[in-house]
């Protein structure tokens, strides 16, 4: 069997939709929301390669890294925020997090 | 030399008051009533003054000073100027508002002396004297019009000034409603003048009258017919004839000043100063003329009626003015004009006089009820003595002021030879006597016979200085005004002092009829058989409980209150909450409420949205990118295939 681009196509919106749907249907706590972005975010460099091999050239996967080191950032700083959430309310529970009413 | 500032003066006269009005309706915090009634009374005393000076020009030598201040309107063909239009009606006009005016302002110094106020009523008393003097100056309709609603307007301020007093507020909201009806049908007629005539101004509207009566107006009114009742309804609001009399008893709830110069005096008299005033166009109208005579004959019958049986001594002189009103409508009707102007004239004196006078009764002893007082002849002298002259004034005895007007008018009613003028001639004999016999109980019951008040206030009552000098000068012209009128000016002639401001077509023939002398002698009899009768009547205070069913009516004053507050008030009311159900329940829910309510559900159904949960922010942050998404794809996919 060939693996052809369309099979990398199915498999990162697979992932992203995968990704979109923890972001939204998870309730649960906060961490898995940074982890469905993540993926996400991975889903996209997926393509990335995919597209970057099938074109024949680089600059896909030079973004897929550049990807990668701003996914980490985030992430960082996600946790970092998530820290000091923490310690304010003794919680990460996302359904606890209802403050931001107008 | 004097004609070159006959101008500046006649402008003066009616600005003074003004000034006064400005300067102590806007710095009444501030001045104390020394100072505000130091102005307003120098301003008023000058504008008298002047006034004479006018009318010593202007009556004497039968000139007319006539000049344009501003255009005030231009309208289409229709131009209306701010004028100043002195004859000789206007000059006597003069005389008697600014005058009573200037007396009352310094009467008032004493009779107002504890109202912390003062500055602001001597202020609406300036305002009310300067429209009234811009009514009597006025050269057109409109700006008769100005004056006219100026009066009323100032009326109500002062009626209601004790506004602390309900009845008092009552009264003033009274008043102002019944004279709307009345300027209702006065504007109308204005618009009838503007439409029909072209014009507002006196002289061009007198000038087509004669052509415009023979103008049809329907089937057998003419154009002067319609517009001569109009204005007529308009005289009857504004000086109070039977039907829209209701609101000048109930104004007496007002300071006893404001009676005498509102009330009294000048204003209820600019009916009979429009009617004479117009007396070019009434001429052309002989059945609203005879309407005129019968309004005031019932009237004046009417009202002193209802004066004999009255206890309140300020609502008994203001029945007698109701009255005495009648008799000018009654002359003006049987076309006898300068009688009618010669009658206010008086009248202003007198009954300015009487009512100055009660009013020292009441502020002396602090009670209006007549049979609560008696005895006050040796503790008052001068107010006894000054309310004297003017009863027997008003009564009409020889030589005072009111027995050549009234016999005047007499005269002129008995001569007209037409059936209306018989009739009123005799109802004017009636309400002679009667007027009589109410004059006799006011001075029995308040002056004469032992004493019904406290004794603790009986024995405080006194005269004050400053409210009983001004007086002199109402005595005086109590005394001569009729002496002056008769000899003097010959007012009753037709070629006389009015000859040039006041038409009668049938002013010459009459002069060829000859009064027989009892006619000429009766008011005069009638008067001294009334005092007779009202002396023997009131010697003794009866205390009759039981009161017959004709003295029941007339002390309800024929019961035209309850029957307005049945017909007019009651309706009205239930056409107001018809209108109110109407409006609440159907233009504000289905207008503006309905508006708000839709509005109000859209933004709650938006804030249901804003739940502060993330997952639900994502969703919608996601839900946007795919609408985005979607229709730019989309929209790109068309653009291809296109």
């Amino acid at each position: 069997m060939i693996i052809t681009i369309e099979h990398y196509l199915i498999l990162s919106s697979l992932i992203f939709t995968i990704g979109m749907m923890g972001l939204f249907m998870h309730r649960k706590n906060v961490i898995t929301i940074l982890m469905s972005i993540e993926l996400m975010l991975l889903a996209v460099n997926i393509n990335f390669a995919a597209f970057s091999t099938h074109a024949g050239e680089l600059s896909g996967q030079i973004f897929s890294i550049i990807n990668l080191t701003i996914a980490a950032a985030e992430t960082s700083i996600g946790l970092a925020i998530l820290l000091v959430y923490f310690r304010n309310k003794n919680s990460i529970e996302v359904s606890d997090i209802n403050q931001m009413k107008g | 030399m004097l004609l070159k500032i006959l101008p500046i003066a006649t402008i003066l006269i009616i600005m003074l008051p003004l000034l006064s009005g400005i300067i102590n309706g806007i710095f009444c915090q501030y001045l104390t009533r020394k100072q505000s009634g130091f102005i307003a009374s120098i301003a008023l005393v000058i504008t008298a003054l002047l006034a004479i000076l006018v009318f010593y020009c202007i009556g004497i030598n039968q000139q007319i000073v006539h000049f344009t201040l501003i255009e005030w309107l231009k309208i289409g063909t229709l131009k209306v100027n701010w004028a100043i239009y002195v004859d000789s009606l206007t000059a006597i006009m003069f005389i008697v508002v600014s005058w009573v005016s200037a007396i009352v302002h310094i009467y008032s110094l004493g009779y107002m002396a504890e109202d912390e106020h003062l500055p602001k009523f001597l202020s609406f008393l300036s305002f009310f004297t300067f429209f009234m003097l811009s009514l009597v100056s006025a050269d057109n309709f409109l700006q008769l019009f100005f004056g006219w609603e100026g009066v009323g307007f100032c009326s109500y301020l002062l009626i209601g000034f004790w506004y602390k007093k309900e009845l008092a507020n009552k009264a003033a909201i009274k008043a102002f409603i019944v004279n709307r009806v009345a300027d209702f049908a006065f504007i109308l007629g204005i618009i009838t003048i503007i439409i029909y005539f072209g014009s507002a101004d006196f002289t061009s509207v007198f000038a087509k009258a004669k052509g415009l009566s023979q103008v049809k107006f329907g089937y057998s009114y003419s154009v002067v017919d319609i517009t001569c009742l109009l204005l007529f309804i308009g005289c009857m609001g504004k000086s109070a004839q039977i039907g829209l009399h209701v609101w000048l008893p109930d104004a007496m709830e007002g300071p006893t000043p404001v009676s005498a110069l509102i009330h009294a005096a000048t204003m209820v008299t600019a009916g009979v100063f429009l009617l004479a005033r117009c007396s070019f166009l009434f001429e052309y109208s002989p059945y609203v003329l005879q309407l005129i005579a019968i309004i005031g004959g019932i009237t004046c019958l009417f009202a002193a009626t209802i004066a004999i049986t009255q206890s309140d001594i300020k609502k008994i002189i203001a029945y007698s003015t109701c009255s005495q009103l009648g008799y000018m409508f009654l002359a003006c009707g049987v076309s006898a004009y300068n009688s009618a102007i010669f009658h206010l004239v008086t009248h202003a004196f007198f009954k300015a006089l009487l009512f100055l006078s009660a009013g020292s009764v009441i502020h002396a002893c602090h009670e209006q009820n007549i049979f609560k007082m008696g005895g006050l002849k040796d503790k008052l002298p001068i107010t006894y003595s000054n309310f004297l002259i003017g009863s027997l004034a008003l009564i009409g005895i020889y030589p005072l002021a009111g027995f050549y007007s009234k016999d005047l008018i007499l005269e002129s009613a008995y001569n007209a030879g037409s059936v209306v003028g018989n009739i009123v001639f005799v109802l004017g004999i009636i309400t002679a006597l009667l007027t009589a016999i109410y004059s006799m109980k006011i001075i029995m019951l308040v002056f004469h016979g032992k004493t019904r008040l406290d004794k603790n206030i009986f024995d405080h009552v006194h005269e004050t200085n400053i409210m009983n000098i001004p007086l002199s000068i109402l005595v005086a012209g109590s005394f001569f005004a009729g002496m002056i009128g008769y000899y003097l000016l010959s007012i009753d002639k037709p070629n006389g002092y009015f000859f040039h401001s006041i038409f009668s077509i049938h002013a010459y023939q009459r002069l060829i009829h000859h009064l027989p002398l009892y006619i000429k002698l009766l008011p005069i009899i009638i008067g001294i058989i009334g005092i007779i009768i009202g002396v023997y009547l009131y010697r003794k205070v009866k205390q009759t409980a039981e009161i017959g069913i004709i003295e029941r009516i007339l002390r309800n004053k024929y019961y035209f209150d309850e029957i307005y507050d049945y017909l007019v008030v009651r309706s009205v009311n239930i056409l107001s909450k018809l209108l109110n159900f109407f409006d609440q329940n159907i233009i504000d829910r289905f207008g503006p409420g309905g508006f708000a309510k839709i509005t109000n559900y859209w933004g709650y159904l938006v804030t249901r949205t804003q739940t502060g949960y993330i997952f639900n922010y994502t969703l919608y942050v996601v839900l946007f990118m795919v609408i985005c998404i979607t229709f730019f794809v989309g929209s790109f996919i068309i653009g291809c295939k296109v």
